[in-house]
């Protein structure tokens, strides 16, 4: 059976339990599905934050994506993968972002999606701003995010 | 060729794109990003600090010595903050 791959950018929520069900929906050869959820906090360093609103490249986005999913489907054995990115206004408790993968065992799918998430923060074109009580800022790109993502070209 | 500007370099420079026919002599992003300062007030907050500008051609990251000749769309932005 071919793989399925699905990318989503939207402003509304997703469901990840229909999401993970229409990624298994009538299939049998797969043994594993790890599913990651990122969710807005409610706090950043001991600052409240009251939202956060999420810019991105229309375009660039889908394809810098696609181009990370397909490196994961050639360098793991995937059935299958999903990744929506949600963008404009969200506040604490809401999803931002959902990655699944599917395979027959656990390790390709742990590790594809941990790949994919490594990716998304350090090299996907979307953009943060945090609503604080004194003000609004852009969020500040983070050192480790890009050691995550290079770690996965180390050979 | 079209120019995008995101996140706060598209709030500094004050616009989300423009069209733009650099001159010959701007061969690479680097240049470009130089020839973009001395635009104005505006573009000169906005690329102030070069290296932490981020820049695509057509939808793809790329390096600051990169040639723009035959690119459609260039676009600058901050370090990247999904996920």
């Amino acid at each position: 059976m071919t793989a399925a791959v699905t990318i989503r950018i939207q402003q509304a929520d997703f469901d990840v339990a229909r999401e993970i069900a229409a990624l298994t929906r009538g299939r049998t050869d797969i043994g594993a599905v790890v599913s990651f959820s990122g969710i807005c906090r409610d706090d950043e360093a001991g600052d409240a934050i009251a939202a956060l609103t999420l810019e991105h490249y229309p375009g660039m986005a889908e394809a810098e994506i696609a181009r990370h999913a397909e490196t994961a489907m050639s360098r793991w054995p995937l059935t299958g993968l999903t990744v929506i990115h949600r963008v404009g206004r969200i506040t604490p408790g809401e999803n931002i972002v959902l990655v699944l993968t599917a395979s027959q065992h656990r390790q390709a799918a742990f590790q594809a999606a941990e790949f994919l998430m490594d990716y998304l923060k350090a090299s996907a074109p979307f953009w943060k701003r945090e609503e604080k009580p004194t003000g609004t800022s852009w969020v500040e790109a983070r050192r480790q995010d890009d050691a995550a993502a290079a770690r996965w070209t180390k050979s | 060729m079209k120019v995008k500007y995101f996140a706060w370099v598209r709030e500094r420079v004050g616009k989300a794109e423009e069209t733009l026919e650099p001159p010959a002599g701007v061969r690479t992003v680097e240049d470009l990003i130089g020839w973009l300062a001395k635009r104005g007030e505006t573009y000169a907050h906005a690329f102030e600090t070069p290296r932490v500008i981020r820049a695509a051609i057509d939808h793809a990251h790329v390096k600051s010595d990169t040639l723009i000749a035959g690119a459609r769309e260039i676009a600058f932005f901050p370090p990247m903050t999904g996920g």
